[in-house]
Parts: C-alpha cells; structure tokens; sequence
C-alpha cells in the first residue's frame, strides 16, 4: 500500500511550473562591487543607497553562511548567480494595456487576472497589487484609489525616487544590513520589492498584496519589502509567490521589514508556493528569507501569518520586536514538507517594552522524505515587565519516513514575566482515513479536510480569499502522501 | 440486497472469517449475535472495505455489484454505511462539515448536484431532532470529546443524514443510557422502509424489543453457526452461549 502511495504522490506535480518567454535585461553571472554598482546605476540610485549596497557587501564578504539550521543541501554557489534580471521594459508604464502580454498571460495562469483587478477597481473593496517578475516590479494596482487616502503602495525602486526621505528614515531598522548572511546579501544586491506607508490615522481600504515570481533561469530573487504604519494606522498585507520548475536550485533570499508607530497594526500573510523540487530532491527554490517587524511605539501590533508549502530549502523566521510598551506580536505558521523538502521555521518575539505579549501557534505537516523544524526564540529583556508569551507548537507526521522536530528557546531576564509552552505530535490515523471513507470521502479529500482541520487556528487568521487558496494548496501539496 | 458467500478473512496467518453465508432482502433488519472475538466486527469492516484484512475465498453481491472490488468509498456510495463499534474523533473537522462533504461526494458519485446550503441546514434540523441529537453537537469536531452515548446517538444521526440502502450497526446500542437506547431504536425504526435493510450486531435482547428484527444470526468462531426468528435472542438471553461452543467446538 506505501509503494502505491509514494506512486500516487510521483504524479503530483508542480502546477505552476511554466515559465514565461519574454526577453530579459540581465547583468552577468556573478558578484562583485561593479556588479552592484551597474544594479544601483540601472536603477538611477541616490549615492546614499549605493553605499548602503557596498557597505553591506562589505560586511557580507566576511560572513559564512549559517550552519546551526537543521537542513543540509549544496551550499549555492555566489558567483554563479545572476543578481539583476528584469523583462524589458518598451518604455514606461503608464497603465496596464502597456504591460507585456507574456506577463500578463503569465499572472492569469497563477489566478491574479490584473485585467480583472482593473475592471472591478472601485467598485467593491478589493486588493491591490504589486507584482515582481524576477527582479522588477511590473504593476501596481489601485495606486491611484489608495493615494486620495494617502496611502504610498509602489515598487520599492519607485518608492527609492519618489520618497526616498521615507526609505532612507526606515530602511534597515529592523534588519539591520549586517543582521545575518543573507539579509547583508539582500542588502548588496537586492533589485525590488514592494513599499507601503499608511499614514496616521489611515485604515487601509483594501488587502494590499505583492506576487512575486521568479521566471529566468539562474536568477536569484533578491527584494526588500518596507512597510511602515504610522500612528494609528492599519494595513492587511499579503505576499505570494511561485516559480518554475528546474533541476537547478535558485536562491531566493528577501528582506521584509515592519514598523509600527503608536497604535498601529500590520497583518502580514504570507502563501509561500516557491517550486520545492521534484520527488528525488531535485531543483527547487532555496528560500533564505528574513522577516522582521518592530513594534516601534505603544499599543502596536506586529501579526505574521504563514503558509508555507513550497521550497526545497526554507529558512525563516518571520520576527517582533516588542518595544513599544502594551505591544503585541503574533506569529501564526502552517509549514508542510513533503518529498526531500527541508523547513526551518519558527518565530523570534523579543519582549522589551512592558506589559509585552506575544502568541506563536505553528503548525508543522510532515510527509514523504521530508524534515520539518520549528524554531522560536522568547525572549523577554529586563525592565520587560508583565510579559506574556503563549506558545503552541504542533506536529503532524504522515508517513514514517518524515521527521518533525521542535526547537524552542526561551530566555527570561524578568521576574514577572508568565511564559507558557504547548507541544504536540500527531500522525494522521489509518482509522481517521478509513472513517471517511466509510462516509464516501475518498484519501485526498479526507487528508485535505483532516488537515485543514488541523490547521485550522493559522488559516482562520488569513483573508477570506487567501484562506481558500491556501486550503487548497494545502490539500495539492500533500496529495497522495498517506500516513 | 446484499449476498453473502462463504466468505473468508484473515488478518496475517489468522483467519477470522470462516466462511461466512448471509443474505439480506430489502426491507428486512437482521440481527448477528455471538460471543466476544467471533468475528462480528471483523465481517463488518471487511464489507465497509477495511484494508487490514486479507479477503481468501467468498463473494459479496451488494444491489448487483461486486462488494469486493469496490474502494470504501464506493461502497459507501452505493449506500452501505457502518455505524462503527468505536466512532473516530477527528479534531478540527466540524461535524457539519464532515457531513457535508460525504453528502457531497455521494451525491456527485450519482450525478447528482451539490445540495444547497439552506437545503442541507433544513436536513440536519430534521435528522437531528429523529436522534434528538444536541445542535451544538452538530457544529463540534466530529466525535471530539464526546461522551460515549453521543458518539453512537451521532453514529446514527449521521446515518439518517446519509439516508444508505444498508445500514450495519456494529453495538451501537452499548453504551447508551435507557432512555438514548428508546430514541436510538426509535429513530432506526423511522428510518426502516421497504428500500432499505439493517444488519443489528447486539450482545443484548433488549435492543430487540426495540427493533424487532426478522432474522437472528448466531456467529461463533468466524461462522453462522444457527439462524433463527427472534425467539432465537430470547433463547441466548436465556440459555448463554455454552450449548452453542458445546455444539460447535469440535468444528474448530
Ligand atoms: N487487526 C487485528 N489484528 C489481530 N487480530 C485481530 C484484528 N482484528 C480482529 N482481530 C481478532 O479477530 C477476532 C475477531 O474480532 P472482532 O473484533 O471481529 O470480534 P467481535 O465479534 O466484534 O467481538 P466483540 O463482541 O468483542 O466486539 C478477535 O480474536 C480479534 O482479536
Ligand atoms: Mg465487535
């Protein structure tokens, strides 16, 4: 029965695994100073950003790259990478009929339809995009309906022209260029991203979302998102992203950053479907991401929420700084491995402002061949008075060829701080499977039902219309892997 | 209905089914009896298509199909439903959604379309009121931490719900209080037609004074060893088991 199994699962593929023939503007293999240099000339770079770039690149030479991760794969080979591959613009773009139709035919296969974001736009409350193709950002919608609110959603190359005091004020606050191996590499050489500033007492009207996707072949993506909630305001944010299938790995290494001023709330989601290789391990996306949000000032929140399913490698831990005193950080995470997939994934909250809480529930789905860590940190500083943290932290075996494993750190430096721990694991039940099936729910639906129900805590958290993505990506991705 | 012949299972090198002969007409309710271990569970869950037994000799024709080349839930589809010895809980999942999804999926094996929500909200009211199940049952995780009796009064609910042309309750009257057992028995009685049949697995008698059942089976050792009318319950309740393994012990 397990050999049919593992059949059934070999012929699940990769559905987003197409790429797109457009022509490309690339810098050659490789990374050195000019190569930086020719990025921040191609994005006419203020002189501040380009040694910001070199500063970190710098720094970066005498880093290593991290070992402690409970991963193992072929070290990417730095010079062997493309830093800067953007399609080629005709010239400006001043609405979407000027985008190239490739692109678009490409975003309708992933279900965004701009077309359709276009034709609905002002009409009901709806998400706004930004899309990054490689290494450039292609189109934001609602641009104009968010800025009569005040709202600055763009590329973060535009946002680097048209608002660089922002950029500068902001950039690097929370990662700091020099925070770890690859957000300095991020920092060298990163080409786009997106940017987003709510202004006081702004409640965004709308979801903003960024798509990214990788399309070239031996690209990496390296962006940088910035978002920043001034006093009082609130944005829902959601990021996507997918790439085509190749036996080679590609590096996929962003930087997200988060900031909250005085009562300000950010809600970060994320659907993470990067390719993850085929069944043998082979190819996929090695996703070296650092997410950081720090509540700046009191009575902020910082809310991460993630589904991760795609990657070879995925090496992430989407963070909060609790500075503010009475400020919140969540961190809600589906992560499920299959095939040869490795994830490392947790959370850091540092307590530094008083009366701190923080709330992790994560969610690890192992099937297949695959290894599936959590790894948190709770910190809590001195002077962090009245710090809560609740952590809960479950595991999900399909299969017993899969491993599942949990890293929790704790650190107390106050008295008064209450901290409290959950641990589970489980394995989907050959009983449970039969159950449904007896009621007529063949294996993949009662998997896809057993696991939403299992996941149901982080996927309540999403949008609406994310949630239904990712109960459905859930259920893909695990497709004929029974336990 | 369903035609049973010389069925047999084994699980490793231990045969269980030993040449099993059952049919059952529409519109009739049988009851199998037996002692502990003979097998009673074992031929419920080889029909309902549990892979864990190794099928060796036999047939089972099920409405003119051949039972044993189906997946479960095929078989569930063409209408056989297990009211299970021991529900499964499955955490996360609410009942209403369980539910849902199997009406769903059956309803789409026959072509038919999905059922509307407000349609299917009215059928849960309905069905649950025959059981006098709980509503807030009804939106809890399928058999999470429900009580003993409520996971078989829902055992049943989910039966009138799925409306199957053979229904095999596996105990399910063990466990319920007295009065549970009246709107259990009540409720399958409601659901009896001419269309449908019951196959009733009970160690007790008084189930039977409930569900008067047509035929009465006794399973010993992986065989029916005795067939009767009711009054063969009334016989066990009354005599035990002793003449029966006496009898048949040197059968083994
Ligand atoms: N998975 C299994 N592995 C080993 N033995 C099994 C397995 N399933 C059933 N058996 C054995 O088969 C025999 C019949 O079991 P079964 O559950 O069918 O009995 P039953 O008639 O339903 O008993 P009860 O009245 O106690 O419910 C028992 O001896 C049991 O131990
Ligand atoms: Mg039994």
């Amino acid at each position: 029965m397990a050999n049919e199994i593992l059949e059934e699962h070999i012929q699940n593929e990769y559905k987003w695994g197409f790429t797109t023939d457009i022509d490309a503007d690339e810098a050659p293999k490789g990374l050195n100073e000019d190569i930086i240099r020719f990025i921040s000339a191609k994005k006419s770079e203020p002189d501040w950003l380009l040694e910001f770039r070199l500063k970190a690149f710098r720094n970066w030479k005498n880093m290593v790259e991290p070992q402690w991760a409970h991963v193992s794969y072929k070290k990417p080979d730095f010079q062997d990478i493309i830093y800067y591959s953007a399609p080629k613009p005709k010239k400006e773009l001043a609405s979407l009929d000027e985008v190239d139709p490739e692109i678009l035919k490409t975003f309708e296969k992933l279900g965004i339809s701009l077309e359709e974001q276009k034709r609905l736009s002002g009409v009901q409350s709806n998400i706004a995009v930004d899309v990054v193709f490689d290494s450039v950002s292609v189109k934001t919608t609602f641009k104009e309906t968010l800025a009569e609110k005040g709202i600055i959603f763009c590329s973060f190359s535009e946002a680097v022209q048209e608002h660089p005091e922002l950029v500068k004020k902001y950039m690097g606050m929370a990662v700091p260029p020099t925070d770890n191996f690859y957000a300095a590499l991020n920092s060298a050489v990163f080409t786009d991203g997106s940017f987003c500033y709510i202004p006081k007492g702004v409640r965004s009207p709308m979801e903003l979302s960024t798509y990214f996707r990788i399309n070239a072949s031996g690209t990496g993506q390296f962006e940088r998102t910035l978002i920043i909630a001034d006093e009082d305001a609130y944005v829902s944010y959601l990021e996507g992203c997918t790439a085509p299938q190749r036996d080679e790995n590609q590096l996929h290494a962003a930087v997200v950053e988060i900031i909250t001023h005085k009562n300000a709330e950010v809600k970060y989601s994320t659907v993470q479907n990067w390719y993850p290789g085929d069944k043998d391990g082979k190819g996929g996306i090695f996703n070296f991401v650092t997410k950081r949000g720090i509540c700046l000032e009191d009575n902020s929140k910082i809310s991460w929420t993630q589904v991760e399913t795609g990657s070879a490698v995925t090496w992430k831990y989407p963070s909060v700084i609790l500075k503010g005193n009475n400020s919140v950080g969540e961190f809600y995470s589906v992560a499920v491995t299959n095939n040869y997939q490795q994830a490392d994934t947790g959370t850091k909250m540092i307590h530094i402002g008083k009366n701190t809480r923080s709330t992790i529930i994560s969610k690890g789905i192992s099937a297949g061949f695959s290894n599936n860590s959590y790894r948190g940190l709770v910190q809590i500083k001195k002077g962090a008075s009245n710090a809560r943290n609740f952590s809960q932290c479950d595991s999900l075996l399909m299969g017993d060829k899969c491993g599942a494993h949990t890293f929790p750190y704790i650190e107390i430096k106050d008295k008064s701080a209450v901290v409290e721990h959950e641990a589970t694991t489980s394995k989907i039940g050959e009983d449970q499977l039969f159950y449904c099936k007896q009621r007529g729910i063949d294996n993949e639906k009662a998997i896809g039902l057993i696991v939403n129900g299992y996941c149901k805590e982080v996927l309540n958290k999403l949008p609406m219309e994310f949630a239904v993505e990712a109960q459905k990506l859930l259920a893909i991705s695990l497709e004929g892997s029974v336990g | 209905m369903i035609s049973i012949k010389n069925l047999h299972a084994s699980i490793g090198d231990k045969e269980i089914l030993r040449g099993i002969n059952l049919e059952v007409k529409a519109g009739e309710v049988h009851a199998i009896m037996g002692p502990n271990g003979s097998g009673k569970s074992t031929l419920s869950s080889v029909l309902a298509g549990r892979e864990d037994y190794e099928i060796t000799e036999g047939e089972v024709i099920f409405n003119g199909k051949n039972l044993l080349d189906m997946a479960a839930e095929d078989r569930a589809r063409e209408g056989l439903f297990l009211a299970f010895q021991y529900p499964i809980e499955i955490p996360g999942v609410s009942n209403i959604n369980f539910l849902r999804t199997a009406l769903n999926e059956i309803r789409a094996y026959h072509g038919q379309e999905e059922m509307s929500a407000k349609d299917f909200l009215a059928l849960v009211k309905d069905k649950s009121k025959l059981v006098e199940l709980d509503s807030k049952l009804a939106s809890r995780s399928v058999n999470e931490g429900f009580s003993g009796g409520e996971k078989k009064r829902n055992e049943i609910f989910q039966m009138a719900m799925l409306n199957p042309k053979l229904a095999i309750l596996d105990e399910t009257d063990s466990g319920l209080d007295i009065d549970a057992l009246r709107i259990v028995a009540s409720g399958v009685n409601k659901l009896k037609s001419k269309d449908n049949a019951t196959i009733l697995i009970t160690h007790y008698q008084r189930l039977l004074d409930y569900i008067v059942p047509d035929f009465v089976h006794i399973l010993y050792k992986g065989r029916i060893v005795k067939s009767g009318g009711k009054e063969l319950a009334l016989e066990l309740e009354a005599k035990g088991y002793d003449e029966i393994k006496k009898e048949f012990e040197l059968a083994d």
